[in-house]
């Protein structure tokens, strides 16, 4: 064997790593088996309160899972030649809740980039209040978009503006952390260069940091943008206007606009999908290709 | 690059210059294409109609009722009772006998200071406001009209009818019908937040409150002070911290047996739409359309859908997350293990392991860390998205939140459910994070 070849010190002293190795690996086993099962039994306990605390259970739910859409979609089936009509009619509300989304977006990325420039070590404007911009990003991502949108509905009314106010300051708050943790990784040449002919902090953003980081803002941004469109809908099902208004009207209206429901289903389904698709692939082109 | 440097220098020059005009443009495009696009939902959105219909009055009561709170003093002017309750409510009145500070009775004369100088009194010929500027404003009741003395002409903020008077100043109100005369006073704070005047406990000190919960004598024979103290608190009726409480667990409960149960159907899942572990290419192709089925269709719809099957409630809930989410973790499960490193599989394969071993030795310890994170990372996301998910399923804080906007009068308890929702999430991002550095790190 090959051990013999080092002699028996050499045997001795790889003995002890061995025991030491399986050792380690035992109790890292073991470490991870307590935790498996203290995993396992946290979500039992958990499954079982949430069972107890549901109007229905999971069992006895589980075979009308099917029922609601069955009927749905029968009911539609039958009216079928009049969905494509019924989808057109309501365009324009899914065009208001992409445009809500993309306000937000658009409002909510342009107040993230300042507020992550100006909380990120190095580059910050004033460097001592960084703290404070950070703790007022992780306030902004900390409240449901639904608590604002309620209130801001009892001012203004309904509407799409107090879904984009609700969704812009969570989108400014969410992708100030991530444009914030791109720019920390900023080459601080540029700025530097910009520093040496007198730019002010301005100028040295706009030309040394900004174009940098442009392309993962941007992806970061379209991500948002994907999850923004849900978000809009969600609202809109909540009290503010779109297709998500729509959408909680045929349902309340139940059975005789199923068609409605599915038409609004359809569209919702198609946009989103295609809008995932869409941003996908510019972001793959924004990281991996040719801006770079 | 050679055939550049081989150009004439003006051939050379001719693209880099039109990169630069094209940059110049895009940089002054883009700001107007921006701004357009802004300007075009502003008009479509009826920005300015809004700021028209906007009620900024409401604007003010929220405000105001996030942070104070009204006493209504109440006389009913046929017997002469006098009735103090917080917010007018009957969960929070006075008990008899005892008055807030600022209302004080001598010889059936009643003083209630409103402070800032103001002040309100009831005696039997009707009732008096002192103003610190405008002097004395008197009402009696004459017959069956109310005659009004005070400062000519009349300012705005007295409103007088032959049958009601009512005066508003910045530091209260008062009003004055046949039947009855009833003051507010706004004080700050959340009014009874720990006891209601039901409880032997709601008008005793901070000092008081530490003595009888350690040496006090029993205020009820059958339980200590500091059990009853804990009950009165968490049954307290006009807050209802035990409900609350258990409403923001049933949320967190949503995002936890959600996520995790996404995350374990996933999982194996994963590892039949991955293409370096699954070679059958239809079954791949067929799973992946499956899980960007589940993501296009959206939690909102998946939500509507589930309700209806499975009634209001947290499991209702928890089971539109793993649905979604089940969807979002297979995609990206799949990418993580289709990102793998080949070499540790090949190296167990050597030793003749089969399928489960190459697995379980060879691809999960590479894939657990950014599994693990990004589960986490949702954990963190749905615990917000549970409230939503919460008020359109009716469970949750969710529910109760948005029970109390549509009553449109206690939005001291909005402040206080957005104040711990807030908590909660800040809590779980710090115990995710916590949760990643360690498991991560450690394994």
């Amino acid at each position: 064997m090959a051990d013999t070849a080092f002699g028996h010190g050499r045997t001795d002293g790889i003995a002890q790593v061995r025991a030491a190795y399986l050792d380690m690996v035992r109790r890292r086993r073991m470490y991870g088996g307590i935790l498996l099962i203290l995993f396992a039994a946290l979500m039992t306990a958990s499954f079982g309160l949430a069972q107890s605390r549901n109007a229905g259970g999971l069992v006895d739910g589980l075979p009308m899972v099917l029922s609601f859409p069955s009927e749905v979609i029968s009911e539609a089936w039958e009216n079928r030649a009049e969905v494509p009509a019924l989808i057109a009619e309501h365009v324009p509300s899914l065009v208001e809740t992409v445009n809500i989304a993309a306000v937000s977006t658009l409002l909510g990325a342009l107040a993230a980039a300042a507020l992550a420039l100006l909380s990120t070590r190095g580059l910050a404007r004033w460097p001592a209040l960084t703290p404070l911009f950070r703790r007022l990003m992780d306030g902004m991502r900390a409240i449901p978009e639904i608590v604002i949108a309620l209130m801001l509905i009892y001012i203004l009314g309904g509407g799409p503006v107090p879904a984009v106010a609700a969704i812009a300051l969570h989108t400014a708050g969410a992708l100030g952390k991530l444009f914030s943790e791109v720019a920390e990784n900023a080459d601080l040449k540029p700025v530097e260069g910009l520093t040496s002919v007198g730019a002010t902090w301005g100028q040295r953003m706009w030309l040394g940091v900004v174009p940098q980081v442009a392309p993962n803002w941007l992806s970061y941004a379209l991500m948002r943008f994907e999850i923004n469109v849900r978000a809009s809908a969600i609202l809109g099902f909540v009290g503010s206007g779109g297709i998500g208004y729509n959408l909680k009207i045929a349902m309340q209206w139940g059975q005789g606009r199923y068609d409605e429901v599915v038409a609004i289903f359809l569209l919702l389904f198609v946009t989103i999908v295609v809008i995932d698709r869409l941003s996908d692939h510019a972001r793959t082109r924004l990281v991996k290709g040719s801006f770079a | 690059m050679t055939d550049a440097l081989t150009m004439p220098l003006g051939d050379r020059a001719a693209p880099v210059l039109a990169s630069f005009a094209r940059r110049r443009l895009m940089s002054f495009a883009v700001p107007v294409v921006i701004l357009a696009y802004l300007l075009y939902a502003a008009i479509s959105f009826d920005l300015l109609g809004l700021a028209q219909r906007a009620r900024m009055d409401n604007a003010a009561i929220l405000m105001s009722d996030f942070w104070r709170h009204k006493t209504h003093v109440t006389r009913d002017n046929r017997t002469g009772d006098l009735a103090v309750a917080v917010e007018g409510e009957v969960k929070g009145a006075y008990p008899k006998g005892r008055l807030p500070d600022f209302v004080t009775v001598a010889n059936g004369v009643t003083t209630i200071d409103l402070g800032q100088g103001h002040s309100v009194v009831y005696d039997a010929a009707g009732a008096r406001y002192h103003h610190p500027d405008a002097g004395t404003i008197a009402i009696r009741p004459d017959g069956n009209r109310l005659v009004l003395t005070g400062p000519e002409p009349r300012p705005d903020w007295i409103n007088a009818t032959g049958t009601r008077v009512s005066i508003t100043t910045e530091a209260g109100r008062l009003a004055y019908t046949r039947s009855k005369v009833e003051t507010f006073r706004y004080s700050p704070g959340w009014p009874l937040f720990f006891f209601t005047p039901d409880s032997p406990f709601a008008f005793m000190s901070w000092p008081e409150l530490g003595a009888a919960a350690l040496l006090g004598e029993r205020l009820d024979p059958r339980t200590p002070n500091i059990a009853a103290m804990a009950r009165d608190f968490w049954t307290n009726p006009m807050w209802r911290h035990g409900d609350v409480a258990w409403a923001m667990f049933e949320t967190v409960l949503m995002a936890f047996l959600g996520t995790m149960g996404a995350a374990i159907i996933a999982l194996p899942l994963a590892f039949v739409a991955a293409s370096n572990m699954n070679p059958v290419g239809p079954l791949r192709f067929a799973l992946r359309r499956v899980f960007d089925f589940i993501r296009g269709v959206d939690g909102l719809i998946w939500t509507i859908v589930l309700a209806r099957a499975f009634g209001p409630g947290p499991m209702t809930g928890a089971l539109a997350i793993l649905l979604t989410d089940t969807g979002s973790f297979g995609k990206l499960f799949s990418e993580a293990l289709e990102n793998i490193d080949e070499k540790q599989v090949e190296g167990v394969r050597s030793t003749g392991a089969g399928a489960m071993q190459r697995a379980r030795f060879g691809v999960i310890p590479q894939v657990t860390p950014v599994l693990l994170s990004q589960v986490l990372y949702y954990l963190e996301s749905n615990t917000r998205s549970a409230t939503v998910i919460g008020a359109i399923v009716g469970g949750g804080i969710g529910l109760l939140l948005t029970q109390a906007i549509q009553t449109q009068k206690d939005w001291e308890d909005v402040a206080y459910y957005m104040v711990l929702i807030v908590l909660t999430v800040i809590a779980m991002d710090s115990l995710s994070g916590w949760l990643r550095r360690k498991l991560i790190k450690g394994g």
